[in-house]
């Protein structure tokens, strides 16, 4: 678990905290200046919003231990909720609209989150499942949800927080990031604080963690709150800032698949894995597909391209989960201690 | 771990090395950009479509030189009928230059499109299906759901249903089940069959199959328990072969299963094997490999070896006929934008143009080698559907065989709803109704 110990605050802080915020500076002023709008619309809105996914599905499974299969339900949940206040509330700013979807996420989560209070492991994953399919069927069966739109789909509405509106790619691009970078803030804070404290104590031996002190149940279904709460918010991220449309559909299992996958492949239990995780899961395929039709367009059609890259994406996972269990931030470690040490002995020399 | 990290490194460059080197623009060429899907529980409609589609392309610029000798050019990018990678396929397509018009074939891809096509002024073509009020072009300047939106459809469904019964009033206490596809398309018509019963007097049930529609015994337990006079199947893929089969285990009579638009294919027909028997649908184009049109693909395209179905068995076929049309309604709209804007390369806006003055009456189609494959096209500013004539077609265990005579939909009862519904949609996002003048220019 030494992505664990990583993530404490230890005493190379202005060091780390000078990382970060050059990464802030590159997200804010770098990209939008060269990216095009492909980059934003294709690939960073939806890493965005993955990602925060990520970190709201490690908090709940990497920190506190609890498998979840339901964090699309989630995020459907975050979307349609955002959707419907904005709609039917006049006059609530759409900052208030999506805080208060985070809430009716969390407590969606929290009803889903009673079993873990009985079940572990395996079952816990299939009792979240519930959450997945009953979710997704009462979004489709009852049309209220989507104000009797003859199709079930909604069109999001504009972005615009005190007057001003975030348009275009670059726009919904800040307005992403901002959204993103303020709650893996506060995601960062909570781990570090002693609730996360409690959450990796009852992760890592229950019966220990009651022995000293700690409220198991209270500690479990506030992760499952938290974690519900941040996948709802990028549920929002998700419909009203990359696809710009809602259906159910859009937020079926697959997708609690892909965040699970970014979650183990990213690193568990670090906030930064998710970010890891997210961009491999959303760059990759796209790598892989360009490569494919760039190399082979003129031989295959689109259709076998398509799956030889299932293919080799699968294959490649596997390779990577067998020669890195512990997911790209502790090949990022790795790394960052062989530059350390390779810099230590050129100043020495 | 060092191999992999090589492995990434070459795969981002590679990456980053082709993201910049886009193709360069060629003089009189347009292109098509393709988001196709060719895996997936919709492969069938895919490959048919826009392999039928590729096809008439390929002979325009085979036969023809290209239309008025600018040259047709497409590439695909595949989305397996999924939203988001539909969306990440156009980000990905929008960038090469020329670009004529977008044909998704999917709804819920062509409904997220809406504003990025607006903003980028090309048009978005969704030919017998898509958002029925999009119809309206005052509203919608940019999509064209061409022949027949899913409105008219319902109501040539109801007007056929009548006509076996015997009349409109003879609709009076039927009952009549929608068996209908969880999806944005199959749910578009809830309301206006809800408007015609009401209208016609008869008893409405509608019934929803979750995506993708591979198990349906509740479905049909409840509609053995209804007794219906007719089902009305609005599925699509595999929700249809897997529909017919189980009505035939519960004992529902076949012939009075109505297919709709989308479930009335060779491909839908042919894997419930001796339970479509009789079986009936709607259709805008009618099966076969006859017509002069689809001949000349067979001699030019697929003689020399370019065609683009695996299987030959498939020319003709219900979704590559409807490919060839979709094909000709594009090439026709460049043709009559390029009558007014000069024999070049058309920006989105220009062939938009075309597409509004898209007027193929039944001797213009004639003239195409397409007489009996679909009936005419009537495109105006403010009417994007162009009032397209439907036909029905009945399976004889082995081919598709028309059973009617081209019949018009209602489409002045329905016109009043579709405005009422796109004049919501304005208001909601503040779109001032657009006007003849505003139509007749187009940005170069």
């Amino acid at each position: 678990m030494s992505a664990i110990a990583s993530d404490l605050p230890h005493s190379h802080f202005p060091a780390r905290w000078a990382v970060t915020l050059a990464l802030l500076a590159i997200a804010y002023v770098g990209v939008p200046l060269l990216g095009s709008s492909y980059l934003f619309e294709a690939i960073l809105l939806p890493f965005l919003a993955l990602s925060l996914a990520g970190v709201g599905l490690n908090i709940l499974t990497g920190y506190a231990g609890q498998v979840s299969l339901g964090s699309a339900a989630f995020m459907a949940v975050g979307a349609f909720a955002a959707y419907n206040f904005n709609l039917r509330v006049d006059g609530l700013p759409l900052i208030a609209s999506i805080v208060l979807a985070g809430f009716a996420a969390a407590a969606i989560g929290l009803v889903f989150g009673l079993p873990s209070l009985r079940l572990k492991g395996f079952y816990l994953a299939v009792s979240t499942l519930a959450a997945q399919f009953f979710v997704q069927w009462a979004l489709t069966k009852f049309s209220w949800f989507s104000n009797d739109s003859a199709s079930g789909v909604i069109d999001a509405p504009a972005l615009s927080v005190a007057g001003f509106v975030f348009e275009g790619p670059v726009g919904r691009y800040y307005f992403a990031l901002n959204v993103v970078a303020a709650l893996t803030f506060l995601s960062y804070r909570l781990v570090n604080s002693q609730t996360g404290r409690n959450f990796i104590a009852v992760r890592d031996n229950e019966t220990a963690a009651r022995i000293i002190g700690v409220q198991v149940l209270k500690t479990k279904l506030l992760a499952f709150a938290v974690s519900s709460f941040i996948m709802g918010i990028a549920g929002v991220l998700w419909a009203f800032a990359y696809l710009r449309t809602v259906e159910p559909a859009g937020f079926n299992l697959d997708r609690s698949f892909q965040i699970l996958f970014i979650v183990i492949i990213g690193g568990l239990a670090s906030i930064r894995g998710a970010f890891f995780g997210a961009a491999l899961i959303v760059v990759f395929p796209l790598l892989l597909s360009r490569l494919g039709s760039f190399l082979l367009g003129d031989v295959f059609d689109s259709g076998v391209l398509d799956m030889t890259q299932r293919i080799v994406l699968g294959v490649l996972i596997i390779l990577f989960l067998i020669l890195e269990p512990d997911g790209l931030v502790a090949l990022w470690h790795r790394v960052r201690k062989r530059i350390g040490t390779a810099l230590r002995r050129s100043r020495s020399q | 771990m060092t191999i992999l990290s090589t492995f990434k490194a070459a795969a981002l460059a590679a990456g980053i090395a082709f993201t910049i080197a886009l193709p360069a623009a060629h003089a009189d060429e347009q292109y098509f950009p393709l988001q196709s899907y060719r895996v997936g529980p919709y492969a069938a409609g895919g490959t048919g479509f826009f392999g039928g589609f590729i096809d008439y392309l390929n002979l325009i610029n085979t036969r023809d030189g290209g239309v008025n000798g600018v040259k047709l050019t497409w590439s695909e990018a595949e989305t397996q009928y999924e939203v988001e990678r539909g969306v990440e396929a156009y980000e990905r397509l929008k960038s090469n230059p020329n670009v004529a018009a977008w044909n998704p074939l999917s709804v819920g891809i062509a409904y997220a499109m809406i504003d990025r096509i607006t903003a980028d002024t090309v048009p978005l073509i969704t030919i017998n299906h898509g958002r029925t009020d999009s119809s309206d072009g005052r509203v919608f300047p940019y999509v064209f759901p061409l022949l027949l939106n899913p409105y008219s459809e319902t109501s040539g469904i109801v007007n056929y249903i009548a006509s076996k019964e015997g009349g409109l009033e003879s609709l009076k206490g039927k009952k009549i089940a929608v068996l209908y596809h969880g999806s944005p398309y199959g749910k578009e018509t809830i309301p206006i069959y809800e408007l015609l019963a009401q209208k016609y007097g008869f008893e409405l049930q509608q019934i929803e199959v979750p995506h993708p529609g591979n198990e349906q015994q509740s479905q049909w337990l409840a509609i053995r328990r209804a007794k219906p006079d007719y089902v009305v199947l609005r599925g699509w893929g595999v929700m249809n072969p897997v529909a017919l089969k189980t009505a035939a285990k519960t004992g529902f009579p076949v012939d009075h299963i109505i297919g709709n638009v989308w479930s009335n294919s060779e491909e839908d027909a042919i894997p419930a094997g001796e339970a479509a028997k009789g079986y009936t649908a709607i259709t805008t184009q009618a099966s076969g490999a006859e017509y002069p049109v689809v001949q000349e693909i067979v001699k030019t395209i697929y003689d020399a070896g370019k065609g683009n179905l695996e299987d030959k068995k498939r020319i003709g076929s219900v979704y590559h006929n409807l490919g060839i049309v979709n094909g000709i309604l594009n090439v026709e709209a460049i043709r009559i934008a390029q009558a007014k804007f000069g024999k070049r390369t058309l920006t989105g806006d220009e062939v938009r143009w075309g597409f509004e003055h898209l007027q193929l009456d039944p001797a213009r189609v004639e003239a195409l080698g397409a007489k009996g494959l679909f009936h005419s096209i009537n495109v105006t500013w403010d009417n994007h559907e162009g009032n397209g004539y439907v036909t029905f077609q009945q399976w004889d265990g082995a081919k598709w065989n028309v059973v009617s005579d081209w019949i018009a939909p209602d489409w002045a009862l329905l016109r009043p709803i579709i405005e009422k519904s796109s004049k919501a949609y304005a208001a909601e996002k503040g779109i001032k109704l657009r006007t003849a003048e505003d139509a007749e220019t187009a940005t170069n």
